[in-house]
């Protein structure tokens, strides 16, 4: 290895070096980041970490970022908190949220993965950068190309939800809106990062662009005291955050920064697109593609790229799959913002309803310490509320007509 | 009987660069055959030690993926249009 990491096939194992492709032209498998573990084990401490500021960076060496890089965006230490009142609803005696929901700058967990993307983009020398997205990621590319000086032409399912669409075009990227489903939208992507010398974060950069997905693996480790949850609920779409936080996992204990333990996985999807927990539940290897039909549209992806690498991880690690359907999924929402004061997005209403789900079948132990991951803000879904919340009647400005209004609170209230 | 076989550009290397083929198969398995006749090293690559085409290539046939029409037992027709592409191609510039 000449370089801190290079790229390996996933499958025949193959190193390529560093180069803007993420299949291996051997075997056609996805390739991944490899890295010197000897070589960070060496050099990066809990103290060297602590010493330095807050933010994805502070694990670099466990990073795909081109040396001599100067990142300048505080992105992710988002707060891993307790979650006391949702855990009594779902009967768990120790829950906590990683909330993504305020991940800068675009408030979901795509914004770490855009940052490595984009690291490996000028070092590929693009000045162009691109992705097939379900928004969320559109967001992040637009965002942090604008930063970086950087083209953004991003293709979208033409149904994205209103916030996501202005959150990507106000920062001047390209929108292409694609009549057809997600799936249709990465196909296209593939075709075209054949023809243009264009950086796509999730097609031909994905391999480096994935990585970004394990410092939500590193920053629950530190949080929780460089210690490992018992158990860790997260979302599906294409597969690939589960099986990256399964990688940091995995990484800490390889260069000794947290004691060996078994965590258990536990996948999340929306019964209206749920290839994977379809096929986990069957105990399948490999899933059958589905047309996606759900709320959650971020998840909204029926050939998971990552798919046969997510059931893997769940089932090699004693976890499982569960999905909701659209009801349970808004009614999470609901649940988690009453009881914790945090609103996200559908996925963070699939990642709960799953959570609810599995405690109720006694999938997860209560006594023991689950984190759940919410990987996005609610504010860029709110049309999955419609219908949910009803808008009150204007009062007069009259102390009377305010006592007469909530005359059903009163009693309780009065002073 | 024709259909036209678009190659994505990380296969080539194994087609001596060609990107669109015409034949004359009648389903996938028969595809995989004629091209195997073609380009044995394209078959290598392609196809695991059963002759199944790996995991993480993807067939579509006039833009839709071949497992929602059936996989190996949907019967081309004339004129169709198919595409093999890796599940995660793109931008190979070996």
């Amino acid at each position: 290895m000449t370089e801190r990491y290079e790229l390996q096939c996933r499958e025949c194992r193959t190193s390529v070096g560093n180069r803007p492709s993420a299949v291996c032209e051997e075997c056609y498998s996805p390739l991944e980041v490899n890295y010197d573990y000897d070589d960070v084990r060496t050099c990066l401490t809990r103290e060297v970490i602590a010493r330095r500021a807050p933010g994805i960076w502070r694990y670099r060496e466990l990073l795909p970022v081109p040396d001599g890089y100067e990142a300048t965006l505080p992105i992710g230490s988002t707060p891993l908190v307790s979650a006391p009142h949702l855990a009594r609803e779902l009967r768990s005696r120790r829950l906590l949220l990683k909330n993504d929901c305020f991940c800068f700058p675009t408030l979901s967990f795509k914004d770490r993965v855009v940052a490595m993307a984009l690291a490996q983009a000028r070092r590929f020398g693009f000045d162009v950068v691109g992705c097939a997205s379900t928004g969320n990621l559109a967001n992040a590319v637009a965002a942090q190309a604008a930063h970086a000086g950087l083209r953004a032409c991003v293709l979208i399912p033409a149904d994205l939800e209103a916030a996501k669409v202005i959150n990507t075009q106000v920062y001047g990227a390209r929108l292409v809106r694609v009549a057809g489903n997600y799936d249709q939208v990465n196909r296209l992507c593939s075709q075209i990062a054949d023809s243009y010398h264009w950086g796509f974060v999730n097609v031909n950069l994905r391999a480096y662009y994935s990585e970004g997905s394990k410092t939500v693996g590193y920053e629950i480790a530190e949080q929780l005291g460089w210690r490992l949850p018992d158990n860790i609920v997260v979302p599906m779409a294409g597969g690939s955050l589960i099986t990256k936080i399964k990688k940091a996992f995995d990484e800490l204990v390889k260069v000794g920064l947290v004691e060996p333990k078994p965590v258990k996985f536990f996948g999340a999807q929306a019964t209206g697109c749920s290839p994977i927990s379809t096929a986990v539940k069957a105990g399948r290897a490999d899933f059958e593609p589905q047309k996606p039909n759900t709320v959650a549209r971020s998840l909204a992806i029926g050939n998971p790229a990552d798919g046969h690498y997510a059931i893997k991880t769940i089932t090699g690690t004693g976890g499982a799959a569960e999905d909701v359907s659209d009801k349970e999924v808004v009614d999470a929402m609901q649940l988690l913002a009453a009881t914790e004061g945090v609103f996200a997005e559908t996925a963070g209403g699939v990642t709960v309803g799953v959570a609810k789900k599995l405690f109720a079948h006694g999938r997860i132990s209560p006594d023991e310490t689950t984190v759940l991951c919410i990987t996005g803000n609610g504010l860029k879904t709110v049309e999955a509320l419609n219908g949910r919340l009803e808008l009150p009647d204007p009062i007069p400005a009259k102390l009377a007509s305010f006592q007469e209004h909530i005359a059903d609170e009163a009693e309780a209230v009065a002073v | 009987m024709s259909i036209q076989v678009h190659i994505s550009t990380p296969l080539r290397k194994h087609t001596s660069g060609a990107g669109q083929i015409s034949c004359n198969a009648g389903s996938l398995p028969e595809l995989l055959g004629q091209l195997g006749q073609s380009y044995p090293e394209l078959q290598r690559h392609i196809c695991d030690e059963q002759g199944q085409l790996r995991r993480f290539l993807n067939v579509y046939v006039n833009e839709e993926d071949i497992r929602f029409l059936g996989g190996s037992e949907y019967h081309f027709r004339d004129g169709d249009e198919v595409l093999l592409i890796p599940s995660i191609a793109g931008g190979c510039l070996s």
